[in-house]
């Protein structure tokens, strides 16, 4: 008994030595990005090796804001991002529902263009809804540029199918029976029901909203339509300017994040794993 | 169920409507594109005049051999990483389980222009801490940005960085869901801790691992944010340009559609290549 329980000592030892340093590595970035906000320049760009954070976050934040009107931009980024998680949630969970509580003519087809979509790149779609959006609708530089476009997901939409298709169906029914209506049934009997899920669905798309850098970058140019990330993204490579700005900037994009992270944890894995098990 | 057409669609049409706008047309519309020649005033159509360019490009056959390489070395590396933390993640015998959830799960929320900029400040040449690191450990500075190899090696690092947690989690929510009394009765017969994990956990797992590295494949295909910031738009001298930055160049600086749409259709034929013979080389034995 006494050299099974040294084995697993042996084992659990050996754990962590290996796991230990790998999660230091990877948690290296995310240290030194917090280190870096709160040092001078001439701190960051000296030969010597700092690991610990300084006192200058201040300093920096002003030095971007000096750079560029990163306030701003995170006013719009934030404003951006809650209409859209707040549209996504819902044209998606009302797609959802369709597709797991109706039968209907052509389900089949619009399931499978739908699955059809994700693994194809964005950047096949990416020249037209330029073209579209800028030159046709002339909408370059504006919030409906920004929210509309990526309202389409399609793995937000088979994660609503099916939660709302593991739902007993008598709940249904019964408000049925009492001539309620379908969208009453949907609005007050299923999306409460929903609530973990939609919770999920909504940190993943906020984030996605969040973080988005592309689309953002090419159809909302304008230093005064600019989101967070791509005003910060201007800044990288310029020769005069302060990396401890875009450190504190890159710090202001993360933090929230990392916070959001850490209090809903079990929403945000629940929501990345439901691409996988189905 | 019954029928109920009126009322479905009413509930999918708006999502179907912007579905229809932002990616139906647009798929149909950007192979019109790739045919058309698109530096004229009107565009005309000119078959062979994207696709003939593009055959012949060395930049186009550049940007697809970085991001061919990119993909064959970056991926495996990865995903083989994920499948690591996710198993010893999921381990009994882990102490402090959340600290160690939180180091592998946080590049997750990390958006990629901020991640991009921490990186290149600490793979700086003389100033980095990385090369800081190295040298007091008494190994030469490595110039990451002027070499190609070292440049291609900073963004592999830098995309694994960012991804492996989070095909992690998906591959340990697989992970949990395989049932233990499997490894009870592996146990029982005295099979080893290395032997389940190759005989038992693998093969029920490969579903799970398909996906994981059909979404890495289309993600790192259309790689854009790391070589546009970190190697600054590509570099040293086009080094690490992917098949992304190259359609971003020509639609987005030169402003010729045309070209940049025959790119974009190349990326989207590897793709769903590539996600082919991944299904065909993993497909359940009849």
């Amino acid at each position: 008994m006494t050299s099974r329980s040294q084995r697993r000592l042996g084992r659990t030892i050996a754990l962590h030595l290996f796991l230990t340093p790998l999660a230091l590595i990877w948690l290296f970035p995310l240290w030194m990005m917090v280190v870096f906000s709160t040092m001078p320049d001439n701190g960051i760009f000296s030969p010597g090796i700092e690991l610990l954070p300084h006192d200058g976050f201040l300093d920096n934040f002003n030095n971007l804001q000096r750079d560029t009107n990163f306030v701003g931009a995170i006013g719009i980024s934030v404003s951006v991002a809650v209409t859209y998680t707040f549209l996504s949630v819902l044209l998606t969970s009302m797609a959802g529902w369709a597709l797991a509580r109706y039968e209907f003519l052509g389900k089949g087809i619009v399931v499978a263009i739908i699955f059809g979509t994700i693994t194809l790149p964005y950047a096949v779609v990416l020249i037209p809804q330029f073209i579209m959006v800028a030159r046709d609708f002339q909408l370059a530089n504006t919030w409906v540029a920004l929210i509309v476009p990526p309202l389409f997901n399609s793995l937000g939409v088979l994660f609503m199918r099916q939660a709302f298709s593991m739902m007993p169906a008598e709940l249904f029914d019964a408000a049925r029976v009492e001539g309620v209506k379908e969208w009453r049934i949907f609005l007050f009997v299923a999306l409460p029901l929903a609530r973990p899920m939609l919770a999920a669905l909504a940190i993943i798309l906020f984030l996605a909203s969040w973080n988005n850098y592309l689309w953002p970058l090419l159809i909302n140019s304008q230093p005064g339509a600019m989101t967070a990330p791509v005003a910060l993204g201007t800044l990288i490579g310029l020769t005069k300017v302060s990396w401890g700005g875009i450190m504190a900037g890159a710090v202001m994009l993360t933090v929230p994040m990392l916070i959001v992270f850490v209090l809903l944890q079990r929403h945000f894995i629940a929501g990345i794993a439901a691409g996988a098990v189905k | 169920m019954r029928y109920r057409n009126a009322t479905a669609y009413r509930f999918l049409t708006p999502y179907l409507l912007i579905f229809a706008i932002f990616w139906i047309w647009p798929i149909i519309s950007s192979f019109l594109i790739s045919f058309q020649a698109t530096r004229t005033v009107p565009w005309r159509f000119a078959p062979t005049f994207n696709w003939g360019r593009l055959i012949g490009d060395p930049a186009f056959f550049n940007a697809l051999k970085n991001t061919l390489l990119i993909l064959v070395i970056q991926v495996p590396v990865m995903i083989s990483l994920a499948i690591v933390m996710a198993v010893l993640l999921n381990s009994p015998l882990l102490k402090a389980r959340g600290l160690y959830r939180f180091a592998f799960f946080a590049p997750v929320v990390v958006g990629e222009v901020a991640y991009s900029a921490v990186f290149r400040l600490m793979f700086s040449l003389d100033f980095g801490i990385v090369n800081k690191l190295l040298n007091s450990v008494g190994l030469p500075k490595i110039d990451w940005f002027s070499n190609v190899t070292p440049a291609m090696a900073l963004i592999m690092i830098a995309v694994t960085w960012r991804w492996a947690g989070y095909n992690a989690i998906i591959i340990l929510a697989g992970l949990q869901s395989i049932p233990d009394d499997v490894y009870e009765a592996a146990t029982l017969d005295r099979v080893s801790k290395v032997k389940q994990f190759f005989h038992i956990t693998l093969p029920l797992l490969k579903p799970v691992i398909v996906f994981c590295a059909v979404l890495s494949i289309i993600g790192t295909m259309q790689l854009f944010t790391e070589p546009f910031l970190i190697t600054e738009r590509g570099g040293p001298g086009g080094g690490t340009e992917t098949l992304g930055l190259l359609l971003y160049r020509q639609g987005f600086r030169s402003l010729n559609f045309g070209y940049a749409s025959a790119v974009a259709y190349t990326m989207a034929g590897l793709a769903i290549a590539i996600t082919l013979v991944q299904l065909w080389l993993t497909r359940e034995p009849k």
